[in-house]
């Protein structure tokens, strides 16, 4: 005390009790005012909202505004929710490499980090689908592949092929192929819909019937080729083009081989 | 025709030439080996067809370039049966063309009309049966064989009316009645409009009565696709919009051209494509054909909600779903 007390008329004795006050007013507010658990993630999902904002600020508002409210060439980001930013970014379909009918998949621009960031950021703006936790995606527990074949079958395969290979829409849009999707991105397209896919309610397919689903997918894009070549697994196409160039030529060529005499 | 016009003479046929085997000992017996290695190669391939049988698991996988990865059981056992059966078929053929004899054999073609004796012969013995019947003057005997042979040509008739029962209305109806709940395919579940967000859609079947079974050929005509869209963004007559439900639209997923099931359903354009011929149906005016060779639109499934808020039919369909047939009314 004695020694603390040598130092009241130092010339900085006044800037550091200021400080010191304040410091000390700022945390019996914080400690006061909430629950210390509450704030600190507070304080982390703001600043995650920052890094987000900053980032779409960079990567994002030259098409969907400077405050993600949309433009002429793409749509309002508010009230999409997390899902659709990490269903978008996360599968590298945004930011579009160009103006073309169809976002493309491809290397995601970002690391998870960021995406997780802009997610944050999005869904900071309104409400709207929250990525679905891993717990939720667990369809190894949750999932019965013989219920997602049928479900497939019915609600999926018209557009995604029999086999998840994809297939064509009207005017150079496709519906991709489901070869390399990764679960919850299958999860968030069903509960969104995006570009041209249709959304499929909780309520028409559950989320355990969505389970079944990416089970039966990741059943699919396991599954062997016990027939031989594959030949895609698109169907009559590749299977009647080979047949009809590779086969009937080799048929062609022995009937003249057969009629040719021998010398 | 004189023979001044005639430039080019018939030049007869050529002169018959020998293969290299008929007269050169060394080519005869290189034949003869080129056809035990074809016959050998054959063997070879059932000695494969057998060891990958017994000796290849079927759970064992290879990769093959431009093939991926592959089933070596299968492949080796479809391989060696192609070999064995293809280097049969081509020893044989390259045994007859270069060893066996190759004579040539010249058929002269011969006029097609009998002798004349002979068409008399078989004239006079029609003319005597004739005669020797009576036929000619037994006209109750004539006109009684007539009856019976006619009436019986008619039995083969009753045997295709056993083909099958008869359609009857099954092409006009479908088993949407008024009051029948919309129900989810596969799962069964009623749905409420609350289910649907805007852009949802839903495939859905008719509800089952206590006891009935779900047939594929009901599911055929049944199977309907909902969709919801904004109220708005209906371009539908007054009544089609009655047929509506707070945006949820309802179509047949019976294709109007070829009777595919119609379900490619692109949310953005609000277009819905048949895969089969690629017709396109216009969602907001009413499933409006825009391209492809399909004739009518699909059939709109009037719907409404019950008492407790679950999706139903308001009637049945107004039209025959699906292509067209002989007797459709509309």
């Amino acid at each position: 005390m004695k020694r603390l007390s040598r130092y009241r008329r130092h010339r900085f004795a006044g800037p550091v009790l200021l400080v010191f006050a304040l410091f000390m007013i700022g945390t019996t507010f914080s400690v006061a005012s909430a629950t210390t658990q509450k704030s600190a993630s507070t304080l982390v999902r703001s600043a995650a909202v920052d890094e987000g904002r900053q980032i779409f600020l960079k990567g994002c508002s030259s098409c969907h505004g400077l405050n993600a409210e949309g433009g002429s060439i793409a749509p309002s980001l508010i009230g999409v929710g997390a899902a659709a930013v990490d269903f978008q970014v996360g599968t590298g379909r945004m930011p579009m490499a160009d103006m073309s009918v169809q976002a493309m998949r491809k290397q995601p621009a970002y690391t998870p980090d960021e995406v997780a960031a802009l997610a944050t950021y999005v869904a900071s703006l309104s409400p709207g689908p929250a990525i679905p936790t891993q717990d939720v995606v667990n369809y190894e527990r949750d999932g019965n592949t013989a219920q997602g074949g049928e479900l497939f079958r019915t609600n999926c395969a018209m557009c995604h092929n029999f086999a998840g290979q994809g297939g064509a829409l009207s005017q150079g849009k496709f519906a991709p192929s489901l070869m390399s999707s990764e679960p919850v991105q299958i999860y968030e397209a069903m509960i969104l819909g995006p570009q041209s896919m249709p959304v499929f309610s909780d309520k028409v397919i559950t989320p355990a019937e969505k389970l079944s689903i990416i089970k039966w997918i990741k059943a699919s894009q396991s599954e062997p080729a016990h027939g031989g070549a594959s030949l895609g697994r698109v169907g009559p196409v590749t299977e009647g083009l080979l047949i009809w160039t590779l086969g009937l030529g080799l048929l062609i060529g022995i009937a003249v081989w057969l009629a040719t005499k021998a010398r | 025709m004189s023979h001044e016009l005639e430039p080019i003479t018939d030049p007869g046929l050529p002169d018959h030439v020998h293969r290299a085997a008929d007269t050169d000992p060394v080519a005869e017996k290189r034949a003869e080996r080129q056809v035990a290695i074809l016959f050998a190669l054959s063997a070879i391939g059932t000695i494969l067809f057998i060891a990958s049988y017994i000796y290849i698991p079927t759970t064992e996988f290879i990769f093959l370039p431009v093939l991926g990865s592959t089933n070596a059981h299968e492949l080796f056992l479809g391989l060696g049966l192609g070999l064995s059966l293809l280097f049969i078929g081509l020893g044989a053929v390259h045994w007859a063309k270069t060893l066996m004899p190759d004579n040539e054999i010249i058929a002269e073609r011969h006029v097609m009309r009998s002798e004349d004796v002979d068409r008399k012969g078989f004239v006079d013995t029609v003319k005597e049966g004739a005669a020797a019947s009576g036929l000619g003057r037994r006209s109750l005997i004539k006109r009684s064989l007539g009856l019976s042979l006619g009436l019986s040509a008619l039995t083969p008739l009753l045997f295709l009316r056993d083909l099958g029962p008869l359609p009857k209305k099954q092409l006009e109806t479908t088993n949407w009645k008024t009051g029948t709940r919309l129900v989810t395919d596969p799962g069964d579940r009623a749905i409420k409009a609350s289910d649907l967000e805007v852009g949802a859609v839903a495939q859905v079947l008719p509800q089952l009565l206590p006891g009935e079974e779900r047939t594929l050929s009901n599911i055929g005509k049944d199977a309907v696709l909902l969709i919801r869209l904004r109220p708005e963004e209906f371009e539908l007559s007054p009544e089609r919009l009655s047929w509506t439900y707070e945006g949820i639209i309802a179509f047949s997923k019976i294709c109007s051209h070829m009777g595919c099931a119609v379900a490619l359903y692109e949310q953005q354009t609000k277009h819905l494509l048949c895969p089969c011929h690629q017709s396109t149906f216009d969602v907001p005016r009413a499933a409006k054909v825009i391209f492809g060779p399909s004739a009518r639109p699909l059939p709109q499934l009037a719907i409404t909600v019950d008492s407790e808020g679950y999706l139903i039919a308001q009637k049945p369909f107004s039209e025959p779903v699906g292509p067209s047939f002989w007797e459709r009314s509309s």
